[in-house]
């Protein structure tokens, strides 16, 4: 059972936003990741995708959601060259709202197949139908390789200004 | 005016860099904010019309009329 969580490493958004987030050289010491975001996109939309991936592939990536947008819940599933994370709210949205998301992923450094969970939510103070979004995720990249990088993208837009993702390491002893 | 850009931290260095996108991965970046439009759209699409099936079964439900297959799809799994 993992017992220690620390920091591998962080960043804040500046200024003038940030299209994608890449973690790099993520050392392979220990046995799960979990990577806390809180996101905002600048386009001119009410909400757009966070997308995730592994060491810059392009392939093996699936994922199966249950999401509810304020109106009802509803599953579904997504498979291509990135993983669908989570909503995050944009210029129409809110101002000063954001999407607020944990990914965990064990074993990240064996030589298995590389499953995630997370929850996440998009903040947005309105209860009109795709407004605003909460996700139960389960993610899955197909490949044996050990978890080196893992990318963040806003589709389509940058990432707003004070956003944040924290990558921590977590040990089993 | 100058392409948007990317951050990305060396985990090994604790090394932050802002990048500037190429034109190709900017090109790439409004194809995937057009493939994302849509796919949002589509998952709100079946939302709103999941809903409408279930509020559809409900009033059927109430007034003692019989469902359809899809609206009885909605209430039993």
């Amino acid at each position: 059972m993992a017992n220690t969580m620390t920091l591998i490493s962080s960043v804040t958004v500046g200024s003038g936003g940030a299209s994608s987030i890449d973690f790099t050289s993520i050392p392979s010491t220990y046995t799960d990741l979990v990577l806390k975001v809180t996101a905002r996109g600048t386009q001119a939309a009410i909400a757009a995708d966070c997308y995730l991936k592994y060491n810059a592939s392009g392939s093996g990536f699936s994922d199966r959601a249950i999401v509810g947008n304020g109106g009802t819940a509803s599953s579904f599933s997504d498979t291509g060259a990135q993983m669908y994370w989570f909503s995050i709210p944009c210029a129409s949205s809110t101002a000063s709202t954001f999407g607020n998301a944990e990914l965990y992923v064990p074993n990240y450094a064996g030589s298995n197949n590389k499953s995630s969970s997370s929850d996440a939510v998009t903040e947005n103070n309105s209860s009109a139908t795709g407004s605003a979004y909460a996700h139960l995720y389960a993610g899955l990249w197909a490949n044996s390789a050990a978890i080196n990088q893992i990318t963040l993208t806003n589709s389509g837009g940058n990432f707003a200004q004070f956003s944040t993702a924290y990558l921590y390491g977590v040990k089993n002893a | 005016m100058p392409n948007p850009t990317r951050i990305e931290i060396d985990c090994s260095t604790g090394i932050e860099s802002i990048i500037e996108l190429t034109d190709a991965e900017v090109t790439q970046m409004e194809a995937e904010r057009v493939a994302a439009e849509a796919r949002k759209a589509e998952e709100d699409a079946k939302s709103a019309a999941l809903a409408d099936l279930k509020a559809s079964a409900k009033a059927k439900l109430i007034a003692g009329k019989p469902l359809t297959a899809e609206e009885a799809d909605t209430l039993v799994l």
